[in-house]
């Protein structure tokens, strides 16, 4: 992006505490009504980032550049009627109504004595509306759930009519149904009313779903920088957490846990002993399946640490994409095609070798007709289970 | 069809909002109301407590007699005298003082983040009280006149030198209930040294101080209430204007410095301000304990809010009451002796302190 479309530019800023940088060479640049959201491990200093945008914390070395303007030069006053935030630590309310709280976030606009005039309240009314907070108005802000606190915390700031919005972990204590409310609030704000949102979320999987840009915290650098596509990538990920014990899936967005490999008591105790690894064991267990049919099984032979050989999926099945972190082994064939031969002679060798072999519902037509040969192999072995 | 379909989803969106926006407004009415019967039962209590107490004591005066008295000054020279130079003087400084110190209290409260901060509890009293004794003692040993500028001057001094160590401690202290014993110690230490500075001090006239050390409303002169009328005046206007910046500060710091407050510029005036009501109560009638803590607490709960804008007057005025009701018990429950003012807050003031905390407590 070039500079004149920059409407956010971070400028060589390095951020910390009590003038040691933490991170430093930040040099991003964010456009007008773009989401940005920081990912990267706890304690990475997302919320270091944050904080020195808003003026928490005074910058170690760089600058903030803000619609062409120094934004930590400018006053208190007129930053105010540009950003808002919505902060990690508790927001303190005596006797306060979420009315009083949202309310609150007029502040920059109304006069000595901070009284709201009718156009101040409609406003107020339309920001508990944007959040679906109305009905929570004059009930005490001490006495709502979390979830609801967030959503009257956004409608505050949506009320402070800001061009930047700031949030730092603003889906932490949310529940899925309210996580995906507050994201796509977002969303909305940011595309109908191009309001810039700046955040930062835990959740990987969302960040990829909501985000413009992400930038990626670890370190004392910023690791990466990019649309989504560019930075969701396998490695990309297991790298930044420095996941050694599961598998982020870029595809779906899912998280899973580390494929089964039958020696997980064996493994405790081979760590009690010498801190070895023990070899994987034979997978015993075959599994068919087809479009999406084979995920529930996978999952709980994971549960049960069974290694197994998942089969015979096209590279375009659904199921392929789980079996494919799960699976000891994947029998593949081509999309769209006959399974082909080697497939074929292996999935017959797999029903030879296997103890259990697990067939789920799933439609045979002519493309996948073979296997239903091999489903009546493991019926003649007596090994056939039907799920 | 598709025209239609939109104006129904409209129509649909809209119609729960309106009711429940008469839900929140009706709500805001209802505290308006709530806030306003508040304060017409303290003006009504401030006047019965005015009658009661001109009323009492050695002479019975009507309340014909006494209105005619304050606001014809019409009636029987004794009684005028009685009422214009002993009485009213003491009452209208009770009124602004006690309105001072629970105004103190609410700036402390606001300052510290935390309800069971006030000018008497954090030392800050018993430090304005220490630099007033030693500023009597050198005046009166060189023979000097000692001015109401002077007592307030040295008093606000103290405030400032206390309530700056308190400050410098919660730096290093979050913990509040570790914060409040430093402010115990320092009010102790301060005491020790003001003990000390009477005990020894020669002059016949210190006997006077020790009545004042202990803290009186008694002896009170018209220029006493054009003083602390000019300073407590002052300092409530001051704090009427911070009213906005204040309601941003409760919500907490960064939220406050997000909506535009300049915090460091808001937290000097905060500790001036009640340092200076503090200073102007100490110089006049001496520590008083509690009523910092106990009347604002008392206010927000009638009240139902804690805006500043409205519990700011209410403080004030509430405090005033308040502390004409315990002036006139100090006067008159052992009458001819008097109690020093203190004792008495403390009888009232203490329980709504303890009941306080234990209701915080169980909230939480």
């Amino acid at each position: 992006m070039n500079k004149q479309n920059a409407y956010i530019s971070m400028d060589n800023l390095a951020v910390g505490y009590n003038g040691k940088a933490i991170i430093r060479d930040i040099c991003i640049d964010i456009g007008k009504g773009e989401i940005v959201t920081l990912i990267g491990p706890n304690g990475a200093g997302k919320s270091t980032i944050l904080k020195s945008i808003t003026r928490q914390l005074s910058l170690i070395g760089g600058k903030v550049w803000f619609a062409e303007k120094d934004l930590h030069k400018m006053t208190s006053k007129d930053v105010s009627t540009k950003m808002a935030v919505v902060l990690t630590e508790r927001l303190k309310a005596e006797l306060m109504t979420c009315y009083d709280i949202v309310a609150s976030g007029r502040y920059p606009y109304t006069g000595k004595l901070g009284l709201l005039t009718e156009a101040d309240e409609r406003m107020v009314d339309d920001a508990m509306a944007a959040v679906n907070a109305t009905e929570l108005g004059p009930r005490d802000f001490n006495a709502i759930s979390d979830g609801q606190k967030q959503r009257v915390l956004l409608a505050r700031a949506i009320c402070q009519d800001p061009e930047i919005i700031v949030l730092d972990e603003p889906t932490s204590f949310l529940d899925v149904r309210y996580k995906l409310e507050l994201l796509s609030i977002l969303r909305n704000m940011a595309k109908k009313k191009g309001i810039t949102v700046i955040m930062s979320l835990h959740e990987i999987d969302l960040a990829e779903k909501i985000s413009d840009k992400i930038i990626c915290v670890k370190g004392d650098r910023i690791y990466r920088y990019g649309a989504p596509e560019e930075i969701f990538e396998e490695a990309m990920i297991r790298e930044l957490y420095s996941i050694d014990n599961g598998f982020f899936d870029p595809l779906l967005g899912s998280i899973e846990l580390p494929a089964p490999t039958g020696n997980m008591f064996a493994a405790d105790e081979a760590d009690k002993a010498a801190g070895e690894e023990p070899a994987a064991i034979e997978p015993k267990v075959l599994v068919l399946s087809s479009g999406g049919s084979g995920v529930p099984v996978y999952r709980r032979l994971q549960k049960e640490d069974t290694p197994f050989i998942a089969g015979v999926l096209a590279e375009n099945d659904i199921d392929y994409q789980l079996a494919r972190l799960l699976a000891a082994e994947v029998i593949t064939t081509p999309a769209f095609e006959p399974i082909s031969e080697e497939a074929f002679a292996r999935a017959m060798e797999a029903v030879e070798s296997c103890e259990r072999i697990i067939a789920t519902e799933f439609p045979i037509g002519t493309a996948n007709s073979r296997i239903s040969q091999i489903i009546e192999a493991a019926e003649k072995s007596g090994k056939l289970e039907r799920n | 069809m598709s025209d239609s379909k939109t104006k129904e989803v409209k129509v649909n969106q809209q119609e729960p909002p309106a009711t429940a926006l008469g839900g929140y407004h009706a709500e805001n009415f209802r505290r308006r109301t709530r806030c306003a019967i508040v304060f017409a039962i303290m003006i009504a209590a401030f006047a019965v407590v005015i009658v009661i107490n001109i009323n009492s004591g050695n002479v019975h005066i009507s309340v014909g007699e006494i209105a005619k008295a304050i606001f014809l000054r019409e009636g029987q020279d004794k009684v005028l005298d009685i009422i214009w130079t002993i009485r009213l003087p003491r009452i209208i400084v009770s009124m602004l003082l006690g309105g001072a110190l629970a105004l103190a209290g609410f700036l402390l409260q606001t300052f510290f983040e935390n309800p069971i901060a006030g000018p008497y509890v954090l030392g800050i009293s018993s430090g304005a009280k220490m630099v007033v004794a030693i500023a009597m003692i050198l005046f009166m040993q060189n023979g000097l006149h000692v001015s109401s500028f002077t007592l307030i001057a040295a008093a606000f001094i103290g405030s400032l030198i206390a309530t700056m160590f308190i400050v410098a401690v919660s730096f290093k202290i979050h913990n509040m209930a570790a914060l409040l014993v430093a402010g115990i110690m320092v009010g102790y230490i301060c005491n020790a040294v003001t003990e000390f500075i009477i005990t020894f001090a020669e002059d016949s006239d210190i006997a006077n101080l020790h009545v004042w050390s202990m803290g009186s409303f008694s002896g009170m002169t018209w220029t006493n209430v054009g003083v602390c009328l000019v300073v407590t005046g002052g300092g409530f206007i001051l704090t009427m204007l911070m009213s906005k910046p204040i309601g941003a500060f409760q919500m907490g710091q960064n939220y406050a410095a997000s909506m535009g407050v300049n915090i460091k510029w808001f937290k000097i005036a905060l500790i001036t301000l009640s340092s200076l009501l503090t200073a102007c109560v100490t110089a006049y009638a001496g520590p008083i304990s509690f009523v910092g803590i106990a009347v604002p607490f008392l206010i927000k709960g009638a009240m139902g809010t804690a805006k500043p804008l409205v519990v700011i007057p209410g403080c004030m005025l509430g405090g005033g009451v308040f502390c004409m009701v315990c002036d006139v018990i100090a006067r008159l429950a052992f009458a001819p002796q008097e109690l020093n003012i203190s004792t008495v807050t403390a009888v009232f003031g203490a329980p709504v302190v303890i009941y306080m905390m234990v209701s915080r407590r169980r909230q939480m």
